[in-house]
């Protein structure tokens, strides 16, 4: 295999990188569904570009074809496309709710917020 | 038509059909009636597949009847029975508890998506378990996820919502990671069927490809068990949730995980491949230990009694990963035994804990001052698990712990007998918070009368702290099965 061949790897893997460093760098809480995002992204490419062969067909059965390209990653990728799309939306909507009860969707600015609600709670008892 | 040849695809259908039902009776006493039938009728199948496997051995499902490997096969053998057992098991006990219990906790409005909730989450469990099909173990593993997610935020307090949030977070990358290592492994193999897979591997042993299908899976998988370091999602998870969400969770989620690791080690890649070319005997060894101690140190110093426990559920599972470091059948033993033992005691634990939220208004240690005149039974009851989680002989824990030691001296490892001794103390420190707090202090002056636990909440309540006293006296059921699931294992599939 050349450079090239590997080519959608590089791409699957920048794109998993990219994607899991947003997620653990930003502290914004939208951000880091858009990172979340990106990262389950490149797992549909590591699935579908190794099932496509160049000048392959679809499964046909007949003898005028001899080369197929998998058609199975494609249809697992749908499944995972349907899950990325749900975990999206529940994170979206938890977002929605936070914001409604804390007012803010920093991630720090949330986590200082409770530790004040703490130390007050405390401070009573 | 034979409903019984179909019962390893029925013992997720029915719990997957109740789901949508009671979005459409929306009533929430038929909602709960709905999904208490699917959960006892769920718990019914598992016995009874239970029992087949132990008259006739290991079947496979073909759903559909597309033959495996082609077709998506359910494989039910005696390591799956005693998961389904348990799965099913806490949740017809923990359902009838959370109808009551989640009277003060969640809006009345919302009650029927709970149960919704809470069907869809039983149904991602139970198929994960018995489902022989790779891409399979990841669809329901989601299932279950997203469910346990909407559960986790419907919690009283708005920390709820974070802690939901982060656990969305990292539960996404490590099932993520989950995919990209059964992805690798689906381009080395071809196939996708576990059973298969174990097979076709032997060809490509050693490859990188197949290495880092290894580690991803490795660190997915640990991230849902919440192996300690990867366990910052669960002690937030586990206090924010409605009482009868951690109890359900505690007892089910990450032992189910647990079991996907275990699947994964022994029948797809052959423990000479994971313990040999990697040293992930070394690795498990050490992060179990880690867990165990520092989870603990930090059990002691909590001043909430939700958080307290959670914090032992990681150091618990340092236990049931330190079998599986072992890498023999006594450890394995110990580990498919611990997965069971420890979730009925956890089970229990938070369902007494549920009951003392209702009763009193909260499970700090400041509230629950007195509490063993106050709440005689309860605390006696938090007492014996107590006792179980540490491991004192005549409770569950202390079978498996004994499991644990004799791997360990089998191996002449005397230094982590030593070990596992000493981080029991470590948990006899955490529950003697409690003993201290509730027998050896007088209730705060200002606090009012504690409200009757009612009875639907004390009977399940009751099940479990008796079972977990049962299996640590009677343990013909627990050793077979786990004997049997282990040799099973270390046999290996392949």
């Amino acid at each position: 295999m050349t450079t090239g061949g590997h080519f959608t790897y590089f791409i699957t893997v920048f794109l998993m990188i990219a994607g899991l460093f947003i997620v653990i760098a930003r502290g914004n809480l939208i951000k880091k569904l858009i990172g979340l995002g990106i990262f389950q992204t490149s797992v549909y490419l590591l699935y579908i570009a190794p099932g496509k062969l160049l000048g392959g067909t679809a499964p046909i059965l007949s003898d005028a074809f001899t080369v197929y390209s998998n058609p199975l990653p494609h249809v697992l990728i749908l499944t995972a496309i349907v899950v990325g799309v749900a975990t999206l939306a529940l994170g979206l909507a938890l977002v929605v709710r936070i914001r409604e009860a804390y007012d803010s969707i920093e991630e720090d600015e949330i986590l200082s917020l409770d530790a004040d609600q703490a130390h007050r709670k405390q401070e009573q008892q | 038509m034979n409903l019984s040849e179909h019962l390893p695809v029925l013992q997720v259908v029915v719990p997957l059909v109740a789901a949508p039902l009671t979005v459409l009776l929306r009533k929430r006493s038929l909602a709960f009636a709905t999904v208490l039938a699917a959960s006892w009728i769920a718990f019914g199948i598992a016995i009874l597949l239970w029992m087949k496997v132990a008259s006739t051995g290991a079947f496979s499902y073909a759903i559909g009847s597309w033959p495996a490997p082609w077709g998506i096969e359910y494989r039910v053998d005696p390591l799956s029975t005693f998961l389904l057992v348990l799965v099913s098991g806490v949740a017809a006990i923990v359902l009838p508890f959370s109808r009551a219990s989640i009277e003060s906790e969640i809006s009345t409005q919302q009650h029927y998506l709970f149960y919704t909730m809470f069907a869809l989450c039983l149904t991602g469990l139970l198929g994960i378990t018995v489902t022989g099909d790779a891409f399979n173990v990841f669809v329901f593993l989601e299932i279950s996820s997203l469910s346990t997610y909407v559960l986790i935020a419907l919690g009283r307090d708005r920390q709820a919502l974070l802690a939901s949030y982060q656990y969305l977070i990292m539960g996404s990358i490590g099932a993520t990671f989950i995919v990209i290592g059964i992805g690798l492994l689906y381009l080395m193999t071809g196939t996708l069927n576990l059973a298969d897979m174990g097979q076709r591997i032997g060809a490509v042993q050693g490859t990188r490809p197949v290495l880092a299908a290894l580690a991803f899976l490795t660190v997915g998988i640990s991230l849902k068990l919440a192996l300690f370091p990867l366990h910052q999602w669960l002690p937030n998870a586990y206090t924010f949730a409605p009482s009868a969400v951690s109890a359900f969770l505690a007892a089910t989620a990450t032992k189910v995980a647990v079991y996907v690791l275990i699947r994964f080690y022994f029948s797809v890649f052959g423990e000479s491949q994971v313990f040999d070319r990697l040293p992930m005997k070394e690795a498990m060894l050490l992060l179990a230990l880690a867990g165990m101690f520092i989870a603990s140190t930090y059990a002691i110093f909590q001043t909430d009694l939700k958080r307290l426990f959670a914090y032992s559920s990681v150091a618990q599972i340092g236990y049931i990963i330190l079998g599986l470091s072992f890498g023999s059948a006594t450890g394995l033993t110990a580990t498919v035994l611990h997965l069971f033992n420890h979730g009925v005691t956890k089970g229990a634990v938070f369902m007494l804990l549920g009951c003392v939220a209702l009763a009193i208004g909260g499970t700090t240690m400041t509230r629950v001052q007195g509490l063993g005149k106050r709440m005689p039974l309860t605390s006696f009851g938090i007492v014996v698990c107590g006792l179980s989680l540490i491991g004192v002989p005549g409770t569950a824990g202390f079978i498996s712990k004994w499991y644990l030691l004799l791997a360990a001296m089998e191996k002449g490892q005397w230094w982590l007998v030593f070990l596992i001794l000493a981080s029991s103390l470590l948990a006899i420190a955490y529950v003697w918070r409690f003993v201290e707090a509730a027998y050896f202090r007088e209730p705060r002056k200002d606090t009012a009368a504690a409200r009757p636990v009612p009875w639907l909440m004390a009977v399940p309540t009751a099940a479990l702290v008796v079972a977990t006293v049962y299996f640590g006296l009677e343990t013909s059921f627990t050793i077979g099965s786990a004997t049997k699931a282990a040799a099973l294992l270390m046999g290996g599939l392949r």
